[in-house]
């Protein structure tokens, strides 16, 4: 049974159409993870061919496989580790040079491949036409035919897989050569008697490396010897922590020496401008320009979505799109959610004999539950926009036109996106920043899009505002905070590149792939599970917080006397939410904070519109039928009642908002900052950071506002 | 005299690579999609606000930020060649 399994590992560039084969290949059986330790996303499928069972494993896309970013290393190691039976290698049959590239590398790995041409439909309307048959002689490999849009050619990649795992099949074992000075070089290291190998003539010193550098060097041996003549980073990282991998790494740079000194240029480049030789080789004998191209379609909507005067507005007309798309289209059922929720809630309420079940059923499970799905309109039309924007091939342009402002803020022109979405809500954001490759700067920008005020800070912004400043101004008051938020993100994401984060800039180097249309079936997966994600991961961490909030706000439900207490602001205030304000009470007194505000703080992390309806029931501002009848009369008694009862000056209540706006985003945040950074360290420092920044910013502005007589 | 470099190249002018100057990921990247010495590029255009740029290569389109450019070295005769 074991033997008529097959495991391949999907390899190819970004933008080669890898993963609309993956799910031709693998339909809907799939499975989204992280690979280990790292934030690189693991996509694993199956499958059934001619009694096979294939395992298919998605690697990241990559350009090459030297140890610069986090989804080469896991690449190569995937393949080195983990032994698929054989690697399909993707590639762009419209750009072929710069595609088989990664397949040179590959190959170094020593592993099988077959090779799919995928995109062959754009590449032959282009005029280019490819001897298949000569290339898989020349590569030493099966080159198969496909168009990943159109679903054809997936049979014959499945054939060839069982062909070449069956040994139908044969690749060759022959490896590219480089030029005569390197050769050389590489096999007077192959010499070494490292790998347990004998050799004529080992110096006493390398021969002692030999037996240690097992595990260290587990891959093939050629390949690890040209990696280190690049100097590869990981590599050579492993071997500096080791005495007799520094023999090693010496003689590596006498070899380096020798032939930067004989060929003139540095090996680095020299190993690379080797292999597109060999490349343009293989191209010019297996395939043949017939048509002078014309100016293609892509260049053609270029001319006019990158023009220098129009780029930025249709860029902003795209963004409006993407941000009414999920949140103009998203509310309505987000309505509905919350009203069959609240109506669950209602109808439990009614059944059950009042206590604390009945209690946690519904202030705590129901509203969590509710807490959790009320996300998913958002979520699912977002990434609807987002897999279209995306596949095709538009947000690269995005990312290109936005650069320069947010490269200046220490971003990337794609940060844009998932900050633009923190207008609307921050859960969804931070499921955005997926779009960007770095893992630095995605972390970056996830760390400061909390600062993007969202939308359920704005009920907080408008009853306070209602209360405490004069319409005329009130327009101006809420713009300011927009704007101290955008300045904050701007501020903090400086510092954070220049001190949580340094180190060499990273490269803007990106493909502007040509536009495309993408399959619904590409784009409906990409929502699926990114919606799946988020109820699966997150949702189970909002829901425990969400009880756990619960359970601050109601326990103990008696005072020490065991008697219940007499209203519901004495029970708040006893609670150990409400002992937790007042213990927190000396630190905000300085910003003009009393406890109840504490307290009212602590109920917004469950959700930032909390923290109204908490100063509500604590100043007994409402009464009980309150916040149930129509808008207007409420606000207005809200407006009133809150400026006599609170005590507050208009200073007090926009620190408040300020307060508000900066600190933690809400729990739902934290869990999907978890999430996708894929561990606490990174949530729990924005908790933190936030918090203190909130600290910060209010005391400034508390105490020149005192000073200056406002207040 | 400076050498021309890629950022110096108009919308419109091709030139040949002459070399890839700097280190690290950068380069490495650069010369891993194809930029090596003797590959002819089009400037296609500047961003709006003018920069990153965007070069063509037949087959594909890239863009990158003007200091990332200018490590890339150009042969002096691109005009006559056009």
């Amino acid at each position: 049974m074991d033997e008529k399994r097959i495991v391949i590992a999907l390899a190819g560039n970004p933008n080669s159409g890898k993963t609309t084969i993956f799910n031709n290949l693998t339909g809907a059986r799939q499975h989204v993870g992280n690979y280990p330790g790292v934030t690189v996303e693991k996509k694993e499928g199956w499958l059934k061919h001619r009694g096979f069972e294939i395992e298919v494993i998605d690697l990241p896309g990559t350009y090459g496989l030297s140890a610069y970013s986090p989804d080469e290393v896991v690449a190569r190691n995937v393949i080195v580790n983990d032994k698929p039976d054989l690697v399909v290698n993707i590639a762009d049959a419209s750009n072929l040079e710069r595609s088989l590239y990664l397949n040179t590398q590959l190959k170094e790995l020593e592993v099988p491949i077959v090779l799919v041409l995928n995109m062959a439909d754009v590449a032959e309307k282009n005029g280019i036409t490819i001897n298949y048959e000569l290339m898989s002689q020349l590569l030493g490999m099966t080159v198969v035919r496909a168009v990943g849009t159109k679903n054809e050619g997936t049979v014959t990649i499945l054939d060839a897989v069982v062909n070449t795992f069956a040994g139908e099949d044969k690749p060759s074992e022959r490896m590219l050569r480089y030029r005569p000075e390197i050769e050389e070089e590489i096999n007077s290291l192959l010499e070494l008697p490292f790998a347990g190998r004998q050799s004529g003539s080992p110096s006493s010193e390398a021969a002692a490396a030999a037996g240690n550098l097992d595990g260290i060097l587990n891959y093939p041996l050629r390949w690890t010897i040209i990696k280190l003549l690049e100097r590869d980073r990981e590599l050579t990282k492993k071997l500096e922590n080791n005495s007799e991998g520094k023999v090693l790494l010496k003689q590596i740079e006498q070899s380096r020496q020798r032939i930067t000194d004989k060929t003139g240029d540095d090996p680095e480049m020299a190993l690379v401008e080797d292999r597109y030789a060999f490349i343009r080789g293989v191209c010019r004998e297996a395939s043949q320009i017939t048509v002078i191209s014309k100016q293609s379609l892509t260049e053609k909507i270029d001319n006019v979505l990158l023009n220098r005067a129009l780029g930025i507005p249709l860029f902003l007309g795209m963004m409006w799109l993407l941000f009414q798309l999920t949140f103009t289209l998203g509310t309505p059922p987000m309505e509905w959610i919350e009203a069959g929720f609240t109506a669950l809630g209602g109808w439990l309420n009614e059944v059950m004999a009042e206590g604390l079940l009945r209690s946690l059923l519904v202030d705590g499970i129901i509203a969590g539950v509710g807490g959790v799905i009320v996300f998913l309109p958002n979520i699912l039309l977002l990434f609807l926009g987002i897999a279209f924007l995306e596949s095709t091939g538009y947000m690269a342009r995005a990312a290109f036109v936005m650069d320069k402002v947010m490269h200046q803020a220490g971003l990337h022109g794609k940060s844009f996106v998932p900050m633009l979405i923190g207008f609307g809500c921050t859960v969804p954001a931070l499921m955005a920043s997926r779009t960007l490759e770095n893992p630095r700067d995605r972390l970056v920008t996830m760390l400061v899009t909390p600062l993007m005020s969202c939308g359920a800070r704005l009920p907080v912004y408008t009853l306070l505002i209602g209360a405490f400043f004069a319409p005329q101004i009130a327009g101006n008051i809420l713009f300011s905070l927009y704007i101290i938020g955008i300045v904050l993100a701007i501020i903090m994401a400086r510092v954070f590149r220049t001190w949580l984060l340094p180190g060499e800039s990273e490269p803007f180097v990106m493909e502007l792939p040509i536009y495309r249309l993408p399959t619904l079936k590409s784009v409906l997966i990409h929502m699926w599970e990114r919606a799946w994600l988020y109820l699966k991961k997150a949702g189970t961490i909002i829901l425990a917080l969400s009880i756990v909030m619960w359970g601050l706000f109601t326990f103990p439900t008696v005072d020490k006397e065991g008697y219940e207490f007499e209203s519901a602001v004495e029970q708040v205030e006893n609670s150990y939410a409400g002992r937790m304000g007042k213990v927190i009470e000396p630190v905000l007194r300085p910003l003009g904070f009393d406890w109840k505000t504490g307290v009212a703080l602590v109920a917004g992390l469950g959700a930032k519109e909390i923290v109204v309806s908490t100063l509500g029931t604590l100043y007994s501002i409402e009464d009980e039928e309150g916040l149930a009848e129509e808008e207007e009369p409420v606000v207005k008694s809200f407006a009133q009642r809150a400026r006599e009862q609170s005590g507050y000056s208009p200073l007090v209540a926009y620190v408040l908002m300020l307060f508000t706006l900066i600190y933690v985003p809400c729990l739902a945040v934290v869990a999907v900052m978890k999430r996708e950074t894929n561990g606490w360290k990174w949530p729990l420092f924005t908790v933190g950071y936030t918090i203190v920044l909130a600290w910060v910013v209010c005391f400034l502005v508390y105490r020149g506002g005192l000073l200056l007589g406002i207040g | 005299m400076m050498s021309k470099t890629l950022k110096d190249l108009a919308p419109g002018e091709k030139a040949r690579i002459k070399a890839v100057s700097g280190n690290g990921s950068v380069r490495r990247r650069i010369i891993e999609m194809g930029l090596v010495p003797g590959v002819e590029l089009t400037m296609e255009r500047y961003a709006p606000l003018g920069d990153p740029v965007e070069v063509s290569n037949p087959g594909f389109f890239l863009s990158l930020r003007k200091e990332e450019a200018d490590t890339i070295v150009l042969e002096e005769n691109a005009e006559e060649e056009q």
